[in-house]
């Protein structure tokens, strides 16, 4: 099937397989691998990107059904001269992670937590991000991280 | 993932139409049934997609008797929602306790409903006896690990828990299901009667005949339904599915219920609401020995196995907790 979608403000153009899930399109055909393959089954919380502006799992999405929507993954954070999203920022700064495997799908899931209005306390930010795992169990650098950027992102 | 192909209806007319195809299936938020499909459990020749359809209702609509929600709207859209927070909590509270907020931000509520049973033994394909996934198999779950399995509603086919948390919320408050029909007439359904208890054919889990489409949801909104929780109980605090949850609303006067409205989840083969625990409760001082002898009532009937023989009582537990949590100073 031939689809349009947008991937980080870029127009992308392709032909795929019904049953491509976004994950694989970005990964395979897009060559953006910054979103993770963890589970592959909705559990981990790895492959996590926004459509729309909205937090999703890519790896149940089928790619097929996004015509003209707007993706955002790890690589379109960043501004165009290199500057680090704030959220990039902050878990570099409070050292959120270790190996870095779930690192992507957590700063995109932060994003999404904190525009959804559901990063008020410690707690709220807990159980908003419960849906990204860290088998190398930086949670609390991670909620640190995300309660230092919030009011960086509010003001934007 | 087994081959299959995608259409793209432009409004529920065709979308009807194509899901009357043989092992076709609707697909709507797609974290159930994608996920089934990779692990080898569902096998559907053709997905019709349901966020095409123009007409389909994504909208949460208060009217003077109830809520009514699209079958449409997200169940992120539906936990958030000011109306369904300060009307209906127990509703709101059992969105908000499922899943994750990714899964939330794409499962809708008709999808929702219709979520398949955690059963490992349904989900591993390598377990060849399971009545829901091979009828006739055997059940591997009654001698297995059983956990996580059912004490309610159970049969010697199967064991197998119903997951989901909102179906209790919406059983327990009366609520209905508007469905529009493959010979294109609506009907309606109360939720509680969506499912059917596995008896002899496990494999047979709703009354909706194949290709029938879920519209809407409606929840009357009784006065006195702000007065309701849902209450669940995990392994984990957060993103796991209930070992034992209580939704409950209390109805009371001074502190002496006047009616109640009790489902449990977690712990039984379909979503499970409890009229014995709701006439216990009826014309009781609401307090620890009431809410303990509408516990009594409710699970009087358990069929507990060795391994979760302990959920009988967390459930107990889990809805005295619940009821006596709307009897407090926060609440009078």
């Amino acid at each position: 099937m031939d689809i349009v979608l947008h991937v980080n403000g870029r127009r992308v153009a392709l032909s795929v397989e019904p049953r491509t899930s976004l994950l694989d399109l970005l990964r395979e055909h897009v060559g953006l691998t910054g979103c993770k393959k963890g589970c592959d089954l909705g559990q981990c919380g790895a492959c996590t990107v926004l459509v729309n502006g909205r937090r999703v799992l890519s790896c149940l999405t089928l790619a097929a059904r996004l015509g003209q929507a707007e993706i955002t993954t790890i690589e379109g954070l960043a501004g165009h001269d290199g500057t680090l999203h704030p959220l990039q920022q902050a878990f570099l700064d409070h050292d959120a992670f270790q190996c870095g495997y779930c690192t992507p799908g957590q700063i995109l899931s932060a994003l999404g937590c904190i525009r959804e209005g559901h990063a008020g306390s410690d707690d709220e930010i807990r159980d908003y991000m419960s849906g990204n795992l860290c088998r190398c169990a930086a949670y609390p650098n991670i909620v640190a991280a995300i309660r230092s950027a919030r009011p960086l992102l509010e003001d934007a | 993932m087994q081959e299959f192909s995608l259409s793209f209806p432009a409004s529920i007319e065709p979308a009807m139409r194509a899901a009357a195809a043989p092992a076709a299936s609707y697909l709507a938020g797609g974290t159930n049934i994608i996920d089934l499909m990779k692990i080898g459990v569902a096998s559907p020749a053709q997905l019709v997609d349901l966020g095409t359809p123009a007409d389909l209702d994504r909208s949460i609509v208060t009217t003077p008797d109830g809520l009514r929600l699209g079958s449409g709207v997200t169940m992120a859209q539906a936990a958030d929602h000011p109306d369904v927070k300060r009307l209906l909590p127990a509703v709101a509270e059992s969105l908000r306790l499922a899943a994750s907020p990714q899964l939330r931000n794409m499962a809708t509520l008709g999808g929702n409903l219709l979520q398949r049973t955690r059963c490992g033994y349904f989900r591993d394909t390598d377990w060849q006896a399971c009545n829901k996934r091979a009828p006739g198999s055997g059940c591997a779950a009654l001698d297995g690990v059983n956990r996580r399995h059912a004490v309610l509603g159970t049969s010697p086919s199967c064991i197998a828990t119903y997951p989901g948390d909102l179906a209790v919320a919406l059983a327990a408050l009366e609520a209905e299901l508007e469905l529009r029909l493959p010979c294109g007439a609506s009907r309606r359904l109360a939720v509680e009667k969506l499912h059917r208890l596995p008896g002899d054919t496990p494999h047979l889990e709703t009354e909706l005949e194949p290709g029938t489409l879920i519209t809407a949801l409606f929840v009357p909104t009784r006065a006195w339904f702000w007065r309701s929780t849902y209450l669940k109980i995990r392994d984990r605090q957060s993103y796991d599915f209930a070992l034992a949850s209580a939704a409950v609303a209390l109805d009371l006067d001074g502190g002496v219920v006047r009616e109640a409205r009790v489902g449990l989840g977690g712990i039984a083969t379909k979503p499970w609401r409890s009229r014995e625990a709701e006439a216990a409760l009826a014309g009781q001082v609401l307090g620890e020995a009431s809410a303990r002898r509408a516990a009594d009532a409710a699970l009087a009937d358990a069929e507990p196995r060795p391994a979760n023989r302990f959920r009988v009582e967390l459930a107990r537990r889990t809805l005295v907790r619940a009821l006596l949590s709307l009897g407090g100073a926060n609440h009078a």
